[in-house]
């Protein structure tokens, strides 16, 4: 089996080659700084972000009843409404879909649900070309790559090289990398695409209880063209994108895109309610895992994720890292607390990468508490996923030295005598992995305990 | 009102003068303050790594030291925020970081020291957006920052403002060593943010970020400083010739 690789080896490897990552890292903190743009100038934006998490509470908290009242009102807008309790089944019925209605050529709008499921490969497999409509995933796509961002798929590339795969695929002019120039190739590559599929495979980002209907929001306008010129409208969504009524949408649509690029709103915010005449629509509710996520009590409210990216943007270690760093579908904070559930061996150093600074639960629109279920998911990891014996004992060891202050204070003596005494080569051998690029403290004599006994009466 | 006066381990080891500013100044501010002789860490290093289990000894250790006290003041947002949430969750003493005692509780007025350099004052993430010293960038609303309202009180400091106001360092306790390559990269920046800015002095209200980032200046044989925001208080100076050349 290939070794799994860490967080850590992949953000190393990424790091290597300075002048991306500083670009990288400089293109993400620009958009984080968009979003502060567009959130400061709604002085509601706190209670906005208070109102979201808290209807999602309640969605949380009555997802079973929600779903049914969803589900029927779908119904009888006349959706063919399916449940997948798993990737598998999800993937399972699309083809089952496809071939019903025989149909031959389809486009996909994005949708990180069925990333999830991996049903790009599933149909590759079954002989079906899978178009995304989405520009930025249609270059991954050209270039073998799944998304390393949620909200911008192909984030990690420069214009240059997204020039250089257009010429490649789309037979753009070598070296032109003009963005005008190469979207405009897209439109018309896309636009053949658009034409001749039937069928159009949209993700929802909004299911909405009280109407049965659901809301798509994009910004090219690629789910509209894709669903409006095809005979069938297949709409993939996660049980937990539910919301109760029409009239909480406006607090999401508010935060959504604000949160993602700082725009007041997507440039295309679709309501779907029923298949126009002689067309049809199906709506598939995935669970796979996220009824075991919400039955796990500390971490129940990652579920609340309305999917706009910003805590990936805001994240000092993400930004530094890139998305393929997390090997997971969802990279960035919140997939590091929805990853862990999915697959605790897999994803397990996940968790690790951060530093808990927090900026993820401050910039999330619906307050999740990233970084606490960071913090969290480390507990179990370190009792469930798989054995760290040298970083176990250590802690041990230093949990022993820490609960005796005779102890503390003689070991921390020893450490100050040999490391004033022992000469650097010693000190910053290949072990000391600190020292790789940073000194240690200077060793003073007497610790602060040493100066208070003999300076305040005699250690009060 | 007494109170007990927490040093976080790694401060009480390699950083005494930090801790000796920091009585010194709650004293200056006639504080009855003391010191309790058998403690050791809030047990953070090992709870942030997954080991809340073994961190349990020192937590109650922690308890067992401090349960006396009405309040306890820490030179350190990181440790404070730790007793806060992990040991002293379900009640016992107050725990303040040295700024918020100082702006919150003492709500002190004029503070006599000088500092004439030129200062880039890091924001600390666990006081900053755990123990809400400051208002964080990602924030809505009015704009408030206890470290830096104690440092305009300083005479003759000019405090610069920098590219990146709030973002993180990369100490991360061990995570500056499991994901070291990250958590340098991290650590450059910030510098460099404070070195374009023409900073003579980094301080900040935790010394584990300092430590950090001194670490790295220090490898670079940069003329750039370090020191914990308490010292500043308490009046001490640069313990070696910054480089004036900047001025």
């Amino acid at each position: 089996m290939k070794p799994i690789t860490t967080h850590a080896q992949a953000a190393e490897e990424f790091l290597k080659d300075g002048e991306r990552s500083h670009w990288h890292d400089d293109t993400l903190w620009h958009v984080r700084t968009k979003r502060d743009t567009a959130a400061q100038k709604l002085p509601e934006w706190e209670q906005l972000r208070t109102l979201a998490s808290q209807i999602k509470d309640h969605v949380l908290s009555n997802l079973d009843t929600l779903l049914i009242q969803f589900e029927e009102n779908a119904i009888k807008n006349g959706i063919e409404v399916l449940w997948a309790k798993d990737a598998q089944e999800h993937n399972n019925h699309i083809y089952r879909i496809l071939q019903e209605n025989q149909v031959k050529k389809l486009v996909k709008s994005k949708s990180i649900l069925t990333e999830e499921c991996g049903l790009n490969h599933f149909l590759e497999d079954k002989g079906y070309d899978v178009v995304d409509t989405d520009l930025g995933e249609r270059i991954i796509q050209f270039n073998k790559q799944v998304p390393s961002h949620i909200v911008m798929p192909a984030i990690h590339l420069k214009k240059k090289e997204i020039g250089e795969i257009f010429h490649q695929h789309l037979g753009t002019e070598e070296g032109a990398d003009d963005p005008k120039y190469l979207t405009e190739a897209a439109r018309q590559h896309l636009r053949q695409k658009f034409v001749q599929a039937h069928a159009a495979i949209t993700g929802v980002n909004f299911g909405i209880a009280e109407t049965g209907g659901f809301v798509v929001c994009t910004n090219e306008g690629n789910a509209d063209m894709g669903t409006h010129l095809a005979d069938i409208h297949i709409a993939c969504m996660g049980i937990e994108k539910l919301i109760p009524r029409a009239a909480d949408l406006g607090v999401y649509l508010r935060l959504l895109a604000r949160s993602a690029t700082g725009q007041s709103i997507t440039n295309y915010t679709s309501h779907f309610h029923r298949p126009r005449k002689d067309k049809k629509m199906y709506l598939i509710l995935v669970d796979n895992g996220r009824t075991d996520q919400l039955g796990r009590e500390d971490f129940r409210n990652s579920l609340k994720c309305i999917r706009c990216g910003a805590c990936m943007n805001t994240c000092p270690i993400y930004r530094r890292s890139s998305g393929f760093s997390y090997h997971a579908t969802v990279p960035g904070p919140i997939g590091s607390i929805l990853s862990p559930g999915m697959d605790l061996k897999k994803h397990s150093t996940l968790p690790f990468a951060s530093t808990l600074c927090g900026s993820c639960s401050d910039v999330c629109p619906v307050k999740i508490n990233i970084h606490e279920q960071l913090y969290k998911w480390r507990q179990v990891i370190t009792k469930e996923g798989p054995a760290q014996n040298s970083k176990k004992w250590a802690m041990r060891f230093g949990g022993k030295v820490m609960s005796k202050p005779r102890l503390f204070d003689f070991m921390g003596k020893m450490a100050r005598k040999s490391l004033s005494i022992s000469p650097r080569g010693m000190v910053y051998n290949g072990l000391n992995v600190w020292g790789k690029q940073r000194d240690l403290p200077d060793a003073p004599n007497d610790s602060f305990k040493d100066w208070y006994r003999k300076n305040r009466k005699n250690g009060k | 009102m007494k109170v007990g006066l927490f040093i976080p381990c790694y401060v009480d080891q390699f950083y005494p003068d930090v801790a000796i500013s920091t009585l010194e100044l709650l004293e200056k501010f006639d504080v009855d303050v003391e010191y309790p002789m058998n403690q050791t860490c809030c047990g953070q290093p090992m709870a942030n790594s997954g080991y809340e289990i073994y961190g349990k000894g020192s937590a109650d250790l922690f308890n067992k030291n401090f349960s006396k006290y009405e309040i306890i003041v820490s030179p350190s947002g990181s440790c404070a925020l730790h007793a806060k949430e992990h040991i002293l969750a379900n009640g016992g003493p107050k725990i303040y970081e040295l700024c918020e005692f100082l702006t919150d509780v003492l709500q002190i007025g004029a503070i006599d020291s000088s500092f004439p350099y030129k200062v880039g004052l890091h924001a600390s993430c666990h006081g900053l957006r755990g123990l809400r010293l400051a208002k964080p960038s990602e924030i809505v609303g009015p704009d408030f920052n206890k470290p830096l309202s104690l440092l305009e009180k300083v005479k003759d400091i000019e405090v610069v403002a920098l590219e990146r106001k709030d973002e993180c360092c990369g100490f991360g306790g061990t995570f500056a060593v499991f994901e070291e390559a990250v958590s340098v990269s991290m650590g450059n920046d910030r510098i460099e943010d404070h070195r374009s800015h023409g900073v003579e002095i980094i301080t900040a209200a935790d010394m584990s970020c300092l430590m950090h980032l001194e670490g790295l200046l220090s490898r670079q044989k940069s003329p750039i400083k370090v020191m914990h925001i308490a010292e500043i208080l308490n009046g001490n100076f640069p313990k070696t010739n910054v480089n004036n050349d900047l001025k």
